[in-house]
């Protein structure tokens, strides 16, 4: 008996417990507060350094503006694009500004959850002369949605270890893609079984290099990924398939690297297993910790003193759809103090990210930075893909490098296929705009 | 072998032997986890076992620079509450639909059967609507009230209540003792081992839920255990998975709790009389 | 002739019986099937001239659907019977120990206690083509290496591997409570009538369980149907390599969720809903056996 009753105080604590907790809520309501004080809601994905450098602003924001408040919430990256299609299901706890990637733009705009940046805030010709050339690759109908604070571009790393173990000189990096194909043969190993041991290129799909083809080696070799507006696919043509026969025999036959050495091709080169990477400014955080000496350049070109291409790519800050009167004020005035150039020069020292401004980009000591020097001298040549549906295309790319790979399809057959079924995706986007 | 104690050596002997063989396999995966919590972040990348420098900044840096233990605070108080409701309402729902009779009793089971048919990735955003229209979004209230009951639960009680024989219930009935009371003195006390398994398998569920609890959660201080650790993981920033680790090693000891707690419940026997 | 009352006692019992189902059935009403309904409503959402069934139909002719299909099915066929056999055998051996049960019992729970990104990451680094654990030790006994994750042919098995691996310990544990509810009674009387260990098993303890086989294969078979987070870790949202590993749940995500093709995903979830409901009823007329023991 003294269990039972022991078991039905439980349930009745449960009970009351559950009623009591529920009123134990964040009190995070976006409402305006007696005072006159606007309250404003920031969204971003979760990661440190970001979290971290955003609540400082934040706080110099808000002393330099005591009638706003911003609320600051993060949300793990891999839900964040769930999240945000939740809240703009529900008008109560909507955010006013939000955070994301370029590529998630045509499908947020599609679905209502953006509004155009107001003229008030930045006309059209004030954001492409403000930002650097990359940010034009995504505007809707000659409008802006969305502002970055930062935005990444491609370089070549490379593991100086490495190099000089193989009697290389580790300060001259590969300049010609042959060259890097030359060095990379030079320090592949397997072993007796067949096992890689060592990559020489971090040859990959699902990571950068799938950028790399479509925006840098594409047009080296003289082709461009897509039509100047965006609809027709133009990967396929002569140019294309020498690139992408180029690229794709890397793996299929001169075995320099391949997807899933050792996990990804970040992991296998912070291991020190792989020596040369094509990778984007965020690489630069992990690599504080490595355990070998490393350098990084501009991506390289296809004969010497050839033309120079790079993908970049940033997230950007947008303002809601329902967003309206003081709030929409409010949001106008903390957007404008995101994206000034103090704000960027402090996001580039604390979160290691580089500046979106063009005036920024062409400062001289940036553009010698033993770091960043490499990424901020390609922001003046980086392309930004513009994506109608960023996952669907990408998957149908793999798709059609596994079909080489895997099954050994002829290389022409696979870009066309890969071509058809993105050209799909985007005819699909384009019908409804 | 079964169900009776092998009284001959060798029966024991190969049985461990099996036993043991297993073991290295389930085991290897879940010491590697511990392990890689005791290893700095350059070790992560060398795919060793063991580390070679000890350390233990990770749990440090989980328990002072994050809202760690908040997490693990509000994952012990959800997952409780919702284990005891489930324990409550699953059993009684059982009961009604395994020793009662009324119209429409199948009907009704294979109706809350169904419920387990649709996957909740599809139900996320009607709960999110729903919960947005009460004011829940962003409390307690709002990351349980989806698991307070559960399709799952009512079955596995039901089949092992179905196994109590009827006679024992109908002399109760003949004595004059309420549904209710048969159902919390006589049928309850017979499924003690479902009970348990139940208590250890809903709590776990609870613990590692994450797609509601990230939908329904917006602050950080109310965040659960599982939507903590994705944390950990972002975008092409790269994973830290020493703290991920560290996290889930943690994060494993009340599950460890819990299932010492029940499982002895779990496999005593139950002594019946009164059975022909 | 004295009237009937109304209240009869069979009357009296259904009417408790509604009481006790009032709550839980508004619950399931309101938290699963209207949501579900307004999810299976969201599929006939189509654009301007698009009749109704338009996704229903473009269902049809999709190749990655009736992979995702098969797939799936395959997850079910190999994962289901092999965790309940080993599970029951599991069961079995450490009903039959003297001594260490409780060790055991927590052992083989390990892994459904292990956190899904820590066994999909030490799953995926034992499976590396190169350098990973079980192709080091196949080199050892000069067996070349093996793609695992990283070819179609093998993909969908080495997921399902870990699959089983992870569900094993929670088998065990269900057949473990099964077999301690069935009364000693009946392998003293048994024994006395003087039958051997199979016959015991054959004819006392498996139809025993009966009740605790009907759940684990319903509930096996409705959550392997719905295999997904597996998937998710060792192969990403993409069911790769080309599609050999992904299942429906995967391919429903991945249109709802990262395509934002709702309408498209909730025509797929309302077709595996019905696959399932199918299933399962016919699950339970075929396995279910009439409890009363004589």
């Amino acid at each position: 008996m003294f269990k039972r009753k022991w078991a039905i105080w439980m349930a009745l604590i449960a009970l009351i417990g559950t009623l009591l907790l529920s009123g134990c809520s964040s009190k995070n309501s976006s409402g305006e507060d007696g005072d006159g004080q606007v309250t404003i809601r920031y969204w971003q994905y979760d990661y440190a350094s970001r979290v971290n450098a955003m609540n400082e602003l934040i706080k110099k924001f808000e002393a330099e503006n005591p009638d706003i408040k911003v609320i600051h919430e993060t949300f793990p990256y891999e839900q964040y694009q769930q999240k945000v299609a939740a809240a703009m299901q529900d008008k109560k706890n909507q955010p006013e500004i939000i955070n994301m990637y370029m590529g998630w733009e045509p499908k947020f705009i599609d679905q209502g959850f953006l509004q155009p940046i107001p003229d008030e805030l930045m006309t059209a010709e004030e954001i492409e002369s403000h930002f650097v050339p990359m940010i034009k690759d995504y505007q809707f109908d000659g409008k802006y949605y969305a502002l970055p604070i930062a935005v990444r571009t491609l370089a070549f790393f490379w593991n100086k270890d490495l190099f000089a173990e193989a009697g290389l000189d580790p300060e001259k990096p590969p300049q010609t893609w042959d060259e890097v194909l030359a060095v990379a043969k030079q320090l592949t190993k397997y072993d007796a079984s067949g096992t890689l041991q060592q990559s020489g290129y971090g040859w990959n799909v699902t990571g950068q290099d799938y950028h790399l083809f479509m925006q840098v080696l594409l047009r080296q070799w003289g082709g461009q990924p897509f039509s100047d507006d965006n609809r027709k696919v133009t990967m396929n043509s002569e140019a294309g398939y020498e690139a992408f026969k180029w690229w794709m025999e890397m793996n299929t036959v001169h075995k320099v690297g391949k997807e899933d050495f050792l996990g990804t091709y970040d992991k296998a080169f912070l291991a020190g297993k792989t020596a040369m990477i094509t990778d984007g400014s965020f690489r630069l955080g992990g690599l504080k910790d490595a355990t070998f000496n490393w350098g990084v350049t501009e991506l390289p070109t296809k004969t010497i003193g050839g033309e120079k291409h790079t993908f970049g790519s940033f997230f950007a800050n947008g303002i809601t759809a329902n967003v309206s009167g003081k709030k929409l004020e409010a949001s106008i005035r903390f957007l404008k103090f995101l994206i000034s150039d103090d704000t960027m020069r402090f996001w580039l020292e604390n979160v290691g990210e580089i500046p979106a401004s063009n005036t920024l980009a062409n400062d001289p000591a940036l553009q010698n930075d033993p770091k960043y020097g490499a990424f901020i001298r390609g922001l003046s040549y980086a392309h930004a893909t513009f994506f109608a549906d960023e996952a669907g295309e990408r998957d149908a790319f793999k798709l059609g490098t596994d079909e080489v790979v895997i099954n050994g399809a002829d290389y022409k057959a696979a870009l066309d296929q890969i071509v058809e079924s993105i050209q799909q995706i985007r005819d699909e986007y384009f019908s409804n705009h | 072998m079964v169900g009776t104690k092998t009284k001959s050596k060798t029966g024991q002997i190969i049985a461990h032997a099996i036993l043991m063989l297993g073991t290295i396999s389930v085991v290897f995966p879940f010491v590697w986890m511990i392990l890689t919590s005791f290893k700095p972040l350059s070790e992560i990348y060398e795919f060793s076992v063991f580390p070679k420098h000890w350390t233990l900044d990770n749990f440090k840096f989980l328990l002072e620079r994050t809202y760690f233990v908040r997490w693990f605070g509000n994952s012990v108080i959800l997952a409780v509450i919702v284990t005891i409701s489930e324990l409550f309402f699953n059993s009684l729902i059982a009961y009604a639909l395994a020793k009662m009779k009324f119209p429409g009793r199948n009907l009704i089971f294979i109706l809350i059967l169904s419920t387990l048919m649709v996957p909740t990735e599809m139900l996320v955003i009607p709960w999110y609507k729903l919960a947005s229209q009460f004011g829940w979004i962003d409390t307690y209230w709002g990351i349980i009230f989806p698991g307070l009951m559960s399709g799952f639960g009512v079955f596995l009680l039901r089949q092992f209540m179905l196994g109590i024989p009827n006679d024992l219930i109908d002399a109760a009935r003949i004595d004059g003792m309420s549904e209710f009371g048969i159902f919390w003195r006589v049928v309850l006390p017979q499924v003690k081992n479902a009970l348990s398994a139940l208590a250890v398998l809903v709590f776990l569920g609870n613990w590692n839920a994450y797609l509601w609890p990230v939908i329904a959660i917006n602050s950080d201080k109310l965040r659960t255990l599982p939507v903590g650790i994705s944390l950990f993981s972002a975008a092409d920033d790269g994973q830290q998975w020493t703290l991920i680790m560290a996290a889930s090693t943690l994060a494993v000891i009340p599950v460890i709790i819990v299932f010492f707690i029940f499982q002895r419940r779990i496999i005593e026997g139950i002594s019946i009389t009164g059975m022909k | 002739m004295e009237k009937k009352p109304f209240w009869t006692l069979q009357r009296k019992q259904a009417a408790v019986a509604y009481l006790f189902l009032l709550i839980p059935l508004i619950f399931f009403l309101a938290i699963r099937i209207y949501p579900a309904l307004d999810a299976f409503k969201t599929s006939f959402q189509v654009k301007g001239s698009q009749p109704f069934y338009y996704h229903y139909q473009a269902m049809l002719s999709d190749k990655v659907f009736s992979k995702a299909l098969i797939n799936t099915i395959l997850y079910v066929v190999i994962t289901v019977p092999l965790q309940m056999l080993i599970g029951l055998g599991l069961a079995l051996l450490i009903q039959s120990l003297n001594k260490g049960r409780g060790i055991y019992r927590f052992i083989y729970f390990i892994p459904y206690v292990t956190s899904a990104v820590a066994v999909s990451w030490i799953w995926r680094w034992m499976y590396f083509k190169d350098l990973g654990v079980f192709n080091e030790i196949l080199k050892f006994f000069g067996i070349p290496a093996q793609p695992f994750l990283t070819h179609p042919s093998q993909a969908l098995i080495s997921i399902a591997a870990v699959i089983i691996w992870q569900a094993v310990g929670f088998n065990m544990l269900i057949f473990l409570a099964g077999l301690e509810a069935i009364p000693k009674l009946y392998y003293e009387a048994s024994a006395i009538d003087g039958a051997n260990r199979r016959r015991t098993f054959f004819h006392i303890t498996l139809p025993l369980l009966n009740p605790t086989i009907v759940f684990l294969a319903v509930t096996g078979v409705i959550n392997s149907l719905q295999t997904f987070t597996q998937v998710l870790n060792m192969a990403g949202a993409q069911g790769g390599p080309l599609n050999s590993t992904k299942s429906l749940v995967v391919y429903i995500y991945n249109k709802a969720f990262l395509n934002f093709n709702m309408p498209y995903g909730a025509a797929m979830t309302v077709v595996l809903f019905l696959l399932i409901l199918m299933i399962t009823i016919i699950q339970i007329k075929f396995l279910s056996r009439s409890y009363e023991h004589s």
